[in-house]
């Protein structure tokens, strides 16, 4: 049925296509859009905490959004829960463990740097530095890229008109 | 009876195609006219097949047809006539369809603009367009049929997604299909110069429109989709690097290194094979993007239905395609002697660093686009690469790019004066400096990092600017010999200076991402909500209906001091049919920062969530991409591209010679 | 030597192919979450059941293998697979409970009076605590869990026939036979 549904689909909003997959209706508790005033703490500290927590948090049913734009059912309870386990006293570390614990690493935007993902990590950087390397190797390797000797150096007037001939016709 | 023709018009198209695939190839091969004309015809007999099939599904929508199983599955009679025409597209089969449509195009595009090539390039570039063209017809009759029939019709369709029944993102793909497909027309020249053995000045300059032309296109849809996503998705987000997002993503990057290095193949004659792999490399991309979006492999938002059958298909399909021109690059390549020879700090230079960030920054979008996929195939742990990854590679790779850019158009080529250029960047360096300092001051140090990004885009902007005013020797040789200058500009050179401003405009907005306010509340009718030097009212919510839809209706109105700004209306729409709720955020944009409302929910005590956002500068992410775009087309407009005039003048005057009485009888 | 420079393109072209192929492999569905608790215990929960009587706990569970439904009258996927679970319960290779996530008692009442009762019991949690401990991202999600009370499978979404046949049924035999 879900993949049914599915089949309608080109860009779609993935928090609602998710929920209108999961419930053919949803009289009570439609979707609440990202954060909403009822969720937030009183204190703006913990508040201000669970905000930047949620934002590394993914949306499991949306695909890259994070709790904190999602308006999927899923990401308000998550909010909610995070929000709970700061106020009971958890740590950053500690309450986002409480959710790993529960959904696994992928529900962490943030990749985490562990030898499965140094290819991930890495790569980037160490691709430039090859392809700068390259560059830089054939660039050197061609021959005589510098002053060829058995061409006479050019007249001044020979060197400006051909400077005013070069800059002037370019693109 | 229409569906009828429609669906045979695709058959035929198929083995026109076909015809256009072999026929000319062989042709060129044995120098034989008649077959190689062959080409120029069959792509326009294409074309107008794959136009007669795309108007009968268009008919078959607009009618609501329901003996078309395409159209049960995404239409229905309540839906606004606008819809219904982009419909067609809003599904796989019916994209499909534009996909082969947008090609046939560029195919008769081809046929009937390139009189002035060579007959047997011309030739070979229609039959591997022809090649192209075979595999997706393939694809979609074999897989992905939209003229499937249903009897008996059932009374009405499932209906359009409602997030779909929008006219910025009706219009999207097809503005992202012509980049995409405009890219196989590069391809096509590449594939075809690396059987001919040669690649020349000339070919450069007659594959750099169709590379420039798709990049518009690509711009401009990359554009719209972001801009859609920002104005629906209700807090202002504008990309979310979804695998579908990247996948327009990486060709346009490799369309902008193509760009680039074939200026230099045609001014200096080298980076020759390097410009050939960046063809091959980018349609390669826009096909790999294909198979991303259909075949299932990646979860997206974007992504159509999964169908194995279709996968593998698309599959096959690259490794025809894309593993046989690599093969012959790997043939072919070796022997394509490379002619001038530069400096490292040179303008050539200049654009080689310019392809080494592109193609590094792409092949980081790449990386974390598909580490999942690769992780998971080989049964690794289930991860999740999102913006941390990409804010941390691929930004930094840009930053130097950036600087580039400003510097490297006031290198001379073959051998640049670094030195100089850097000089007469005195006072793109003052602006940036500026900016820089004045951002600080005003942010009280807060986000440096946006700063200097506006900072960086100043130098951009400046750099061109200044580069622009050297050229007509602005201030320095008086007014009427800038005048003059000015207007004898080749337009590719204005091009090259809007383009790269649009580059900086765009590059501000996103910087300035970060400076964006936020208040969310709950508000009463009649109640306030601060934000941003302004004052919204809540001055009613009215239940409206719609075609298809049922709305909450909010007037909010603007004040600022005390004075009404403008009233804004953003709704909450609820599709019955489908049973899902859109919302349509209102946005009051001065152009320098937008004004983003949102209605959220009501709760039992009868107030409604508004969550109002000031983002100062974010609309400049959009005017800069099209800024860039009509950079674009004002660079196609030069004259210079139409190598035919001189060609047809020459020819005119031979003719006329001919006709007049030799001076001595 | 240098032309082996330009084999590189088609090389790493093909090594991408050999992963969208893997990828491909019918039994691999990406939008699946492996769950992430896997041969760990299963969460604590004590919870209300339908229509009264004791309450369903995990600790009563021990020492047979069940199987634990997450369900709610308002999924459709779950109506879809309602048939199998009471093919599952008749047949009685296992013990079958079901939660009831975030719905109505009087709903769920109603759609099993409707479908039929596969479950032993049907545990209420209408807040979805229960649901986040488990892990559950949507419903209908079916746990495996053994004799010691360790979760062994995740099924997301229907139950499959499929499913069924060869990935269940042979778990649970292997589940119970040790």
């Amino acid at each position: 049925m879900r993949r049914g549904l599915a089949s309608l689909g080109v860009p779609l909003l993935a928090a609602l296509l998710l929920s209108a997959a999961l419930s053919t209706a949803a009289p009570f508790g439609a979707p609440a859009f990202a954060v909403t005033p009822q969720e937030r703490l009183a204190d703006p500290v913990l508040e201000a905490r669970a905000r930047a927590i949620s934002q590394t948090l993914r949306c499991l049913v949306c695909q890259n959004e994070s709790i904190d734009e999602s308006s999927a059912d899923l990401a308000h309870d998550i909010r909610v829960l995070l929000r709970q386990r700061l106020l009971a006293g958890d740590t950053d570390a500690q309450a986002v463990q409480y959710i790993v614990a529960r959904y696994g690493q992928f529900v962490l935007l943030r990749t985490p740097v562990e030898p499965a993902t140094y290819v991930l990590w890495y790569g980037p950087g160490a691709l430039l530095l090859a392809a700068g390397l390259s560059a830089v190797i054939w660039l050197r390797r061609r021959p005589g890229a510098d002053a060829p000797a058995s061409v006479p150096p050019l007249t001044d007037a020979e060197q400006q008109r051909l400077d005013h001939l070069l800059r002037d016709t370019d693109p | 009876m229409i569906i009828e023709a429609g669906h045979y018009a695709l058959i035929l198209a198929l083995f026109v195609a076909l015809a256009q695939s072999i026929l000319p190839l062989v042709g060129a091969a044995r120098a034989n006219v008649g077959w190689m004309a062959v080409g120029r015809s069959a792509a326009l007999t294409q074309f107008a097949l794959i136009a007669t099939a795309m108007a009968a599904l268009m008919y078959a929508y607009i009618t609501s047809d329901f003996t078309v199983v395409n159209v049960i599955q995404n239409s229905h009679t309540d839906k606004p006539l606008l819809y219904q025409i982009t419909g067609v597209w809003g599904n796989h089969e019916g994209s499909m369809v534009l996909w082969v449509f947008m090609l046939s195009l560029c195919g008769a595009l081809v046929a009937l603009f390139c009189d002035n090539l060579p007959a047997e390039l011309r030739a070979r570039v229609l039959s591997v367009q022809g090649m192209i063209g075979v595999g997706f017809l393939l694809f979609i009759l074999l897989t992905s049929d939209p003229f499937l029939r249903a009897f008996p019709p059932p009374p009405n369709g499932e209906g359009l997604n409602p997030v779909l029944q929008d006219p910025g993102l009706a219009f999207h793909p097809p503005f992202l299909y012509l980049g995409y497909v405009g890219f196989s027309v590069s391809f096509s020249f590449a594939v075809a110069a690396l059987i001919e053995g040669r690649v020349d000045p000339a070919w450069a300059r007659w594959v750099r429109p169709w590379a420039l032309a798709s990049w518009c296109a690509l711009t401009i849809g990359i554009a719209m989709g972001s801009w859609w996503a920002y104005y629906t998705l209700g807090w202002g987000g504008w990309w979310y690097w979804d695998p579908v997002e990247n996948a327009s993503f990486m060709p346009w990057l490799i369309g902008t290194a193509l760009i680039h290095s074939s200026i230099v193949v045609e001014k200096r004659d080298t980076l020759k094979s390097w410009t050939v792999l960046l063809a091959i490399l980018t349609f390669a991309l826009s096909l790999v993007g294909t198979f991303l979006v259909r075949s299932g492999v990646l979860t997206s938002v974007h992504a159509f239905a999964s169908d194995p059958r279709r996968g593998v298909f698309i599959l096959l399909l690259l490794v025809v395609v894309i593993g046989g021109s690599l093969a012959l690059y790997a043939v072919r390549a070796p022997n394509l002697k490379g002619g001038g020879l530069f400096a490292p700090i040179s303008r050539e230079g200049a654009l080689v660093l310019n392809n080494v960030l592109l193609v590094c920054g792409c092949a980081t979008v790449f990386l974390g686009t598909l580490y999942p996929l690769f992780l998971d195939a080989v049964g690794g742990p289930k991860l999740s690469v999102g913006f941390p990854f990409f804010d941390s590679t691929f930004a930094p790779m840009m930053v130097p790019l950036l600087l580039a850019m400003g510097a490297g158009p006031l290198l001379a080529w073959k051998r640049g004066d670094l030195a100089g250029a850097l000089q007469r960047l005195w006072a793109t360096f003052a602006v940036a400096l500026v900016v820089a300092a004045g951002g600080l001051v005003a942010t009280q140090g807060a986000r440096v990092l946006s700063v200097l990004g506006i900072a960086l885009a100043a130098w951009v902007f400046t750099g061109a600017a200044v580069e622009w005013a050297e050229r007509v020797r602005l201030f320095r040789g008086g007014i009427g010999e800038t005048w003059r200058r000015a207007i004898n500009l080749p337009r590719a050179a204005y091009g090259m200076t809007l383009a790269h401003m649009g580059v900086a405009v765009t590059v501000a907005g996103i910087s300035a991402s970060s400076f964006a306010v936020e208040n969310i509340q709950l508000v009463r009718v009649g109640g306030d909500l601060p934000i941003g030097g302004y004052v919204l009212r809540l001055a009613g919510v009215d239940k409206m209906p719609g075609p298809n839809y049922v709305a909450d209706d909010a007037s909010i109105e603007i004040r600022r001091d005390g004075a009404l700004v403008a009233t804004v209306h953003p709704e909450r729409r609820f599709f019955p049919l489908q049973q899902q709720t859109t919302s349509m955020t209102a946005i009051r944009t001065n152009l320098l920062a937008d004004l983003y409302v949102a209605l959220g929910d009501r709760d039992a005590n009868g107030a409604w969530t508004i969550r109002a956002y000031w983002k100062p500068l974010v609309p400049w992410i959009w005017l800069g991409a099209v800024i860039m775009a009509c950079g674009g087309m004002i660079s196609l407009s030069d004259r210079r591209w139409r190598v035919g005039v001189a060609a047809r003048a020459r020819g005119r005057m031979l003719a006329q010679q001919r006709l007049q009485p030799a001076s001595g009888d | 030597m240098r032309k082996a420079f330009y084999l590189l393109p088609l090389l790493a072209f093909l090594t991408l192919i050999t992963w969208f192929g893997l990828a491909l492999r019918p039994d691999h569905d990406p939008e699946i979450l492996p769950s992430a608790l896997i041969d760990k215990p299963a969460p604590v929960f004590d919870l209300a059941t339908l229509g009264g009587g004791p309450n369903l706990a995990l600790s009563a569970l021990k020492g047979q293998v069940v199987l634990v439904n997450f369900f709610a009258s308002w999924c459709a996927p779950c109506r879809v697979e309602h048939p199998i679970l009471m093919r599952l319960a008749a047949q009685d290779h296992v013990a079958l409970y079901g939660i009831d996530y975030k719905d109505r008692p009087e709903d769920a009442k109603r759609i099993l009076a409707q479908l039929g009762d596969p479950y032993h019991a049907v545990g209420l949690d209408p807040d979805g605590t229960t649901g986040i401990d488990f892990g559950v991202y949507g419903v209908p999600e079916t746990y495996v869990i053994d004799k010691t009370g360790q979760i062994r499978k995740r099924f997301v979404g229907p139950l499959t026939e499929q499913a069924l046949q060869q990935e269940l049924l042979p778990l649970l035999k292997s589940l119970n036979a040790s």
